[in-house]
């Protein structure tokens, strides 16, 4: 029964000793000559400006999330549009749209609350 | 084109959850609609909604199969369930009750508190009836999401901050565990369906030596006992207890424990018969571990709150010695310690709400010295509490401790037995200690400051009698516990 995982476990421990070996026998063997520019934190090619720990403002986050929120509604809708006709043909199309509102009229209910909160607004 | 059928749906089998999920949404727009400060009407009207949701799970009781299943076999309303449901509506009732006073002396009272609360209700049920794996962790899902916003609730207390934070962290730490178990399960038995498991594994003989379904299981109890708090997996309990609001610290110890048992016990139980002789093994150690652990480190803790997280994380330790003994006596006292310990602990946090000044600064144990000679009745009333917790006749406590170790005994669990009798009687000390301070220490204080509302006696006296009551005449409870039991 172990013996099936076998290959994988010789596969990670090459792969750790071939990534080890590589860093040590770099570090041993290469030469070594710093300078300013070498030295900087790779940035694209641009010269790095300021610290990479700044604060945001808390407001990306709650549109962020707002909006992963909302995207999901949708997304859920096309699915949902898709397969729609194929209930109207097996006689469940009420049900389904009505199973549909429910969870429009949830979100609805979700959106009012963070619309009257002002977490939409920006200023 | 292949024809679509219709799902079994049956909306009889989710009409607590349905009642909460309703009422909640109601609320959370009415907090934004209707202005002002005062924030009690939406109390009283989540009590009402957690009242018709308790009246549509007593009107569930006993009923046939039919009416019990729904949604393809996600969800049983069995009588299991429906007794958890009841603890989760008292112990979500009792929070709601104790709530609006602290909300207003620590100036956090936004309104929001009471939706979360019913949504994490709603969660909880879900978690106790689902028997689907998927549908378990869904209503894990609403349950944390809400607790961990309940607990960092009081957003200007730093300590609440660190509470909602750390819980969010490790919470979702240990929800990892659980899913990974739940998809390595799948990946053994092809269904997430419980019924399908326990099915699939008497089928199929290696499946019990198979280490994929057996890591599963493993990993499911990783994630369950974080919820219940068992050591080792307890660490986060004393920090998240000592910080969250005290009404929502009562609120976590009673449901979501409970809600936590109630999923733990369907899934080995039902699921995984196979694999009992490696899940009593493994819930005999956790069971030692937690309650000694717990009791142990209660002994040394001086703030009242922190005690009770500890003594929280012993009495999960003895309901897991009935969960140990696998058998239906210890199923029975699970559900009857779960209903007692809701009572006794939001009973006991309800005197920590009146005594505390605003922001907590007096919630040690020698800030309770002569509260005795000041409130002779509420200290009285402390006293039945705490004796409740700590196992005393003729409690609730008492009894629900009398049926879990008797269930264990009937195992053969005889050390296991020996082991939690010792914890309960080293547990005496932390407990009696609060007493001692309360009678026979000088009154420092005047405890003038406490404001006695009519929410908040209810509270007290409901628990007070949900104490007494069982404690005296255990066979009311304890038959419903009886039919409330997974065969």
């Amino acid at each position: 029964m172990l013996g099936a995982y076998l290959p994988i476990i010789v596969l990670v421990t090459i792969a750790i000793l071939f990534g080890l070996g590589s860093l040590i026998f770099s570090s041993l063997i290469g030469p070594k000559k710093p300078s300013e520019v070498k030295l900087a934190p790779y940035e694209c090619g641009c010269e790095p400006v300021g610290s990479a720990r700044e604060r945001f403002s808390i407001k990306f986050y709650i549109i962020a999330m707002l909006f992963i929120l909302f995207d999901i509604e949708a997304v859920f809708l096309y699915p949902w549009a898709v397969v729609f006709k194929k209930f109207i043909a097996a006689g469940l199309g009420p049900f389904i749209l009505a199973e549909m509102g429910v969870f429009i009229v949830i979100l609805f209910v979700g959106y009012i609350y963070v619309w009257k909160k002002g977490a939409l607004e920006w200023e | 084109m292949e024809t679509l059928v219709m799902p079994a749906i049956n909306f009889a089998a989710i009409m607590p959850e349905t009642i909460l999920s309703i009422v909640a949404m109601v609320l959370l727009l009415l907090n934004v609609f209707v202005p002002g400060e005062q924030k009690a009407y939406l109390a009283y009207l989540s009590l009402i909604g957690i009242v018709v949701a308790f009246f549509s799970v007593v009107s569930g009781w006993n009923a046939p199969l039919p009416m019990q299943e729904g949604f393809n076999g996600s969800v049983l309303q069995d009588n299991f369930s429906l007794f958890f449901k009841a603890i989760f509506l008292i112990s979500a009732g009792l929070a709601v009750l104790i709530s609006d006073h602290y909300m207003v002396k620590e100036e956090c009272n936004y309104g929001e508190l009471y939706p979360l609360i019913l949504f994490a209700t709603a969660g909880m049920m879900l978690m106790a009836s689902g028997t689907d794996l998927m549908t378990i962790f869904l209503g894990l899902e609403v349950l944390s999401v809400s607790l961990y916003v309940l607990a960092g609730y009081n957003r200007s207390n730093i300590k609440s901050n660190e509470a909602g934070l750390k819980y969010f962290l490790l919470g979702a730490f240990s929800t990892g565990f659980l899913l990974y178990g739940m998809a390595l399960t799948y990946g053994a038995t092809g269904t997430t369906k419980i019924a399908k498991i326990a099915s699939a594994a008497a089928l199929d003989a290696t499946l019990s030596s198979n280490p994929m379904f057996v890591v599963g299981m493993l990993l499911m109890a990783v994630g369950f006992s974080f919820k219940i708090a068992a050591a080792p997996f307890h660490m986060w309990t004393p920090d998240v207890y000592e910080g969250a609001p005290t009404p929502m610290t009562a609120f976590m110890s009673a449901g979501p424990k409970a809600a936590g048992f109630a999923a733990f016990i369907r899934v080995l139980m039902v699921a995984m018969p196979t694999l009992k002789a490696d899940w009593s093994d493994l819930l005999w150690i956790l069971a030692v571990l937690t309650m000694t652990v717990g009791n142990i480190i209660a002994l040394s803790q001086n703030n009242i709150k922190r005690m009770l997280a500890y003594s929280s994380i012993a009495h999960a330790g003895y309901a897991l010695v009935g969960f140990t003994a696998g058998n239906g006596e210890g199923t029975a006292g699970i559900l009857f310690y779960m209903l007692s310990y809701a009572f006794m602990n939001i009973g006991a946090f309800a005197i920590i709400i009146l005594v505390g000044k605003k922001g907590e600064p007096n919630n040690n144990v020698e800030d309770y010295a002569g509260f005795g000679v000041k409130h002779p009745v509420l200290a009285m009333i402390m006293a039945l509490f705490l004796f409740s917790l700590a196992g005393m006749p003729p409690t609730a406590g008492f009894v629900g401790k009398f049926y879990l170790f008797s269930a264990a005994l009937k195992s053969g669990y005889v050390w296991l037995v020996v082991i939690g009798v010792l914890n309960s009687a080293a547990s005496c000390y932390y407990y009696l200690r609060v007493m001692v301070y309360m009678y026979m220490k000088d009154p420092v204080e005047e405890f003038d400051w406490m404001k006695l509302s009519p929410a908040i006696w209810a509270s007290i006296a409901i628990s007070a009698v949900g104490v007494i009551v069982p404690g005296i005449v255990p066979s009311i409870i304890l038959q419903l516990a009886q039919k409330a039991i997974l065969l």
